[in-house]
């Protein structure tokens, strides 16, 4: 198994789906001969030429090419290079993108996937810094996953291209260059969706996903040295969301807590909350708390993102609020 | 001849020589601000305008304080230009407390407006619809104010810029479109991602004047601006600029510019904006010491603004919730 971090994982994922789909093409913003402003897409152009290329900063003409191309016998797999930048052209995603299928009553459809990264980094500006994933987990119609691990990198990467339906797959810069860890890289291709437990545990339930999962470790281990089992679950997907496995979990912990680094209101946490309100609510023993960026914009100074973007203390304080309430 | 003056003006007006001293201002900050990235102080992704200076300082030197400027993330110049306080920016890009938005705007995305500077974006072709509308708010208000927008030339093919150049010409708003062309679109040469590269031929399609002009060179782009001010004061319209100009730095702090071309930086280097208006300032009769003695005092100024900044009081992160509604 090659040592991979996780910008090397979706590499390899590229070059996977260009080798074993001869209708994928790739393009993107300083993606072909520039290799990508992160190298996600490093070496592609020199193997599959034509099939690889760089557009203009033009993310309508992306998307919508990619839609275009789709819809006649290609399988794009395009870059956003920032998740603040699909803003610019979120029309052909949600109102065309998504529509395809069903209105042409499974007559069409428009196998794309869309790659962009997000996130807070120290210093990056409040139109780079932004947590979008419910925007995309709003829009019926869509895949979305937030890819956590090198595996999940490369392995959710192929399930959304394989995939025949328009996908979303939002990496975050912060893990780009993380630790390396062994890849398993010729595995069949798995179908989208399923979450994965992480740490099992008994005492309290904790729902994440995409770059929290790493702050999410990390306080349930500090709880552990507590006394406090906390059961870790990196949702992966937001669509389809694997509620199952959630509420099996809060079946047997009878708590939870969601934490994301969108901002709290309108989060996809609201959206996991209200599904263990429908499914487990007896379960129960706790109010559901959610951890998330408070509802502001975010400011570029480090200090200041500091004080607003929740990590390991915020996670683990939530967790022993949970924790403490009387059963 | 006009005297050399022993400080850079705030803001400069026709003079080369005043130019010359605001560019200079400019390029030091960047330098600056080069090494305080470097040495970790600042933080996070940082643009700098070494070499375009002559395009903020010239287009700056044919306004006035009514109107409205919107520049991109390669926003330092700009601000600089239209008279922002260099320790302000410093402290800005640092991020504390003195800085010009606290800290919350950083490198990309700050603003000044109480200097003109309705601020730097850091969405490629934001600001260029944003200037139309500050020229639509001047045709209520009598100000006669006029707006100026600047945005690479890789911009030009964001759907924004194409939508805000029809928006103008279409009602006759008195907006000024620079495109400051470095022939790339971060890491990409542009000429590759459009059919024609002499972007100024796109004015016609919107018939709408359209200009090219030499963007290391003040006084052309002073005059360029000033004509398409007086354009736009007279209800007359938008103007598009195309300043040629080359970055000789990365598009980024830490970008290793594998893209360009064998020995292009050095012969940028000979035909940049400073170098070009010292030799312009030697033949016309300055003497070397007195540019030298300007050199040192505009190092000295922002020196001690970067002091000053260094060390000012953190962002303050009590307030950090303020601020979100009215
Ligand atoms: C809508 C949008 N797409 C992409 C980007 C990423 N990006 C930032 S700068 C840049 C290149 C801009 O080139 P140009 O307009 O020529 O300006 P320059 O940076 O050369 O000044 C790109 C693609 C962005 N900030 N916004």
């Amino acid at each position: 198994m090659p040592e991979l971090n996780y910008v090397s994982a979706v590499n390899a994922a590229l070059h996977r789906a260009l080798e074993e789909f001869p209708e994928t093409i790739a393009f993107g913003e300083d993606f072909a001969i520039p290799g990508g402003v992160f190298t996600a897409s490093r070496g592609l152009h020199d193997r599959f030429g034509a099939r690889v290329f760089d557009t203009p900063i033009s993310e309508a003409a992306i998307l919508g090419g990619a839609i275009g191309a789709a819809l006649r016998g290609r399988r794009p797999v395009v870059e956003i290079m920032w998740v603040d930048f699909f803003l610019v052209a979120l029309d052909q995603i949600v109102n065309q993108a998504a529509n395809v299928r069903y209105v042409s009553q499974g007559e069409l459809s428009a196998p794309l996937t869309v790659r962009t990264q997000q996130g807070v980094l120290p210093g990056s500006c409040a139109q780079h810094s932004q947590s979008l994933e419910a925007v995309f987990a709003h829009v019926p119609g869509l895949i979305v996953g937030l890819p956590a691990t090198p595996q999940d990198a490369y392995d959710m990467l192929l399930s959304a291209i394989a995939a025949d339906d328009p996908a979303v797959v939002i990496e975050h810069r912060s893990l780009y260059f993380g630790r390396r860890a062994p890849v398993s890289v010729d595995g069949p291709i798995a179908a989208v969706g399923g979450a994965r437990v992480r740490v099992e545990g008994s005492d309290v339930t904790l729902v994440t996903w995409g770059a929290m999962l790493g702050a999410a470790l990390e306080a349930a281990s500090v709880l552990s040295q507590e006394g406090l089992s906390v059961e870790v679950i990196d949702a992966r997907w937001l669509a389809p969301f694997d509620t199952a496995t959630v509420t099996e979990s809060v079946e047997k912990t009878g708590r939870l807590v969601i934490a994301h680094e969108a901002n709290v209101s309108g989060g996809f946490g609201a959206e996991v909350a209200a599904r263990i309100a429908n499914e487990a609510l007896w379960s129960l023993e706790a109010p559901i708390v959610r951890v998330g960026v408070p509802d502001l914009r975010i400011p570029a100074a480090p200090a200041l993102q500091a004080a607003v973007v929740p990590g390991v203390d915020q996670i683990a304080a939530a967790l022993r609020e949970t924790a403490a309430v009387a059963a | 001849m006009t005297p050399v003056p022993i400080q850079a003006p705030a803001v400069a007006g026709e003079a080369l020589i005043d130019q010359f001293a605001a560019m200079l201002r400019i390029r030091r900050f960047e330098e600056r601000i080069e090494k305080m990235r470097h040495a970790g102080e600042v933080i996070g992704s940082v643009h700098l305008c070494i070499g375009q200076e002559a395009i903020p300082v010239g287009a700056r030197a044919a306004l006035e304080q009514r109107d409205a400027v919107f520049s991109t993330y390669r926003g330092h110049g700009w601000a600089l230009a239209c008279g922002v306080p260099v320790e302000a920016l410093f402290g800005e890009l640092l991020g504390t407390r003195t800085g010009v938005n606290g800290g919350r705007g950083g490198s990309a995305y700050f603003t000044a407006a109480q200097y003109g500077f309705y601020g730097e974006n850091s969405i490629v072709g934001a600001g260029a619809p944003i200037a139309a509308g500050a020229a639509l708010a001047a045709r209520y208000d009598d100000s006669g104010a006029v707006a100026l927008t600047a945005f690479g030339e890789g911009a030009m093919n964001q759907g924004s810029v194409h939508e805000a150049l029809n928006f103008a010409a279409a009602f006759d708003l008195g907006v000024i479109f620079v495109i400051e062309n470095n022939r790339y679109s971060e890491l990409t040469p542009t000429k590759n991602m459009v059919r024609d590269d002499e972007l100024w031929k796109r004015a016609a399609a919107y018939a709408i004047p359209g200009v090219r002009v030499d963007g290391n060179d003040p006084g052309a782009m002073r005059d360029a601006v000033a004509e398409a001010a007086a354009r736009a004061r007279a209800g007359e319209g938008p103007t598009l600029i195309e300043a040629m100009t080359e970055r000789l730095v990365g598009h980024y702090i830490g970008d290793g510019e594998a893209y360009r071309e064998e020995g292009e930086v050095a012969a940028a280097r000979e035909r940049e904006p400073l170098v070009v208006a010292r030799a312009a300032l030697l033949a016309d009769g300055v003497s070397a010491e007195d540019l030298d003695a300007l050199e040192a005092s505009v190092q000295a100024e922002v020196d001690a603004a970067a002091d000053a900044a260094l060390a000012a009081e953190p962002a303050d992160t009590t307030t950090v919730r303020e601020h979100l509604h009215a």
